[in-house]
């Protein structure tokens, strides 16, 4: 298993639930991937912990395996290399070592958009990502005053988060004329008196050696920014939240096919419905497969889990049963208006799956 | 230019050895559990932070935003991904160049240099 994120927390444990040996593998010095830093309570359903932040989240799945003689957990560890022969260059300690695994499970996740714009490079302008590691994981405020860009669910989270942590958010600004993410969080943020500017991006951001101040700008119905429409905020720091890309690297070193589907973040394997790609035995979960939310990273880490060992001759008695129900709460959780994108996305994705003969 | 730039602006903000206000101490949900406090240096200039968090995390609770500048057009740069991804933090740490510094945990009497251009490797053999 490549990455301990909740797509990979949850594949090692499907796995290892029907008897197979498991690695898992992260470069992170703790399991939990980017649940580490969600401090807020989790939607969904039962089965994927709702009601709970992810910070717990990840404690809860990482115990489910700590100590299991089936499980090795390899930390402070990155996969570099995915060789022809199936080998994995693994990089810890500035050594390589290299395993041969029967099967993989890639759940490397995604990295963070950036946005095109004046000094888009200056100290102080970061990813949400990256503000929320600073904050929630090492309690550090990243600025006194933040102008933050994107109102989907992360933008949004995050513009909550820094207001927990004691900096001031001015604005929250967002290209498309609504607001990306749930209500739920958008109006939390609005009651603190926060602006979500939609229809507005950022024209330039301002200073020498750190970020000093933005300004924005309104967009018309096309996306051309509007002249003289301009605000200035004097802020130190400008936060990034528009979107994340799935960090497929070691699948084109695979040999993996890939597609550009630009509903699902942008490259990703073609795969089956079991998430095995067209490298027979390599399987891939979570954000690397389609950015969604961890809630279904989770179970589409339990569905390649549960698929990777069943394909090796491992079974358990619930198996089939637990694979229909992981099927069918991704179905559940698909469901609805927001959810539209990711849907249009990954039925374009089996349509070329078809196409290539990896789908049946 | 960079590096005095960077220099002044530092000299500016900070005041050796002082942690600012930009750690969080009390938080709604979150507590913090600090290590020991150790002592480091930034080109030359002793700061503070808490053993075993990353150097990125100690600089920037001490008012460090710039971290290095690009190799190119020499412009300031700071960390953006915090998860070892970017590669925009890339500092020089006890002489070894290229250390991503959002990764690299703080220890004790650690040297910390801004990195001009791509690093020597084998600059003391």
């Amino acid at each position: 298993m490549i990455g301990a994120g909740p797509a990979g927390l949850c594949a090692t444990i499907a796995a290892r639930d029907m008897g197979a040996h498991v690695t898992l593998v992260d470069s992170q010095d703790r399991p939990g991937g980017q649940l580490v830093k969600q401090t807020h309570k989790f939607f969904g359903s039962r089965g994927q912990f709702a009601g709970k932040r992810g910070i717990d989240i990840a404690r809860l799945l990482a115990e489910r395996i700590e100590n299991d003689p089936l499980v090795e957990i390899m930390l402070d560890a990155t996969v570099v290399g995915f060789y022809d022969d199936g080998a994995l260059g693994i990089e810890k300690n500035d050594a390589l070592t290299f395993l041969k695994p029967e099967r993989v499970v890639c759940a490397t996740g995604a990295s963070e958009r950036m946005l095109a714009f004046p000094n888009n490079d200056l100290p102080g302008v970061y990813g949400a990502g990256a503000v929320q590691t600073l904050m929630n994981v090492y309690g550090v405020r990243p600025g006194k005053a933040v102008l933050m860009v994107g109102a989907g669910n992360i933008g949004l989270i995050v513009s909550y988060q820094l207001m927990q942590a004691g900096v001031d958010v001015v604005a929250v600004v967002e290209a498309m004329p609504q607001v990306g993410g749930y209500d739920v969080h958008a109006r939390k943020i609005q009651r603190a008196g926060v602006p979500i500017l939609t229809s507005h991006t950022v024209k330039a951001v301002h200073g020498t050696q750190v970020v000093e101040g933005a300004t924005i700008w309104s967009l018309d119905g096309s996306f051309r920014p509007i002249p003289g429409t301009e605000r200035y905020f004097e802020v130190d720091t400008v936060c990034l939240a528009v979107g994340l890309t799935p960090l497929s690297d070691l699948l084109w070193q695979a040999g993996c096919k890939m597609a550009y589907v630009p509903e699902l973040g942008g490259h990703v394997a073609l795969r089956n419905e079991d998430y095995e790609t067209s490298r027979p035995g390599l399987f891939v979960a979570g954000d690397l497969a389609g950015i969604e939310e961890a809630s279904s990273a989770m179970i589409e880490g339990t569905i390649a889990g549960l698929s990777a060992a069943w394909s090796l001759g491992y079974s358990a008695a619930d198996c089939e049963l637990r694979l229909a129900a992981a099927r069918a709460q991704l179905e559940a959780l698909r469901r609805g208006p927001k959810r539209e994108k990711v849907r249009s996305g990954i039925d374009e994705l089996m349509q070329l799956g078809r196409e290539a003969g990896i789908v049946a | 230019m960079g590096g005095f730039i960077a220099g002044y602006f530092l000299l500016g903000r900070v005041s050796a050895s002082v942690m600012t206000d930009s750690r969080i101490t009390s938080h709604p949900i979150l507590e913090f559990k600090e290590g020991r406090r150790v002592r480091f240096t930034f080109d030359g200039r002793e700061l503070e932070g808490y053993e075993g968090e990353p150097v990125a995390a100690a600089l920037h609770a001490c008012g460090v935003r710039v971290l290095g500048e690009s190799p190119k057009l020499r412009r300031p740069r700071g960390f953006f991904c915090a998860i070892g991804n970017c590669s925009s933090c890339l500092m020089t740490v006890d002489g070894r160049p290229n250390v991503r510094v959002c990764r690299e945990k703080l220890r004790e009497g650690m040297r910390v240099t801004t990195q001009r251009g791509k690093g020597v490797l084998l600059a003391n053999d």
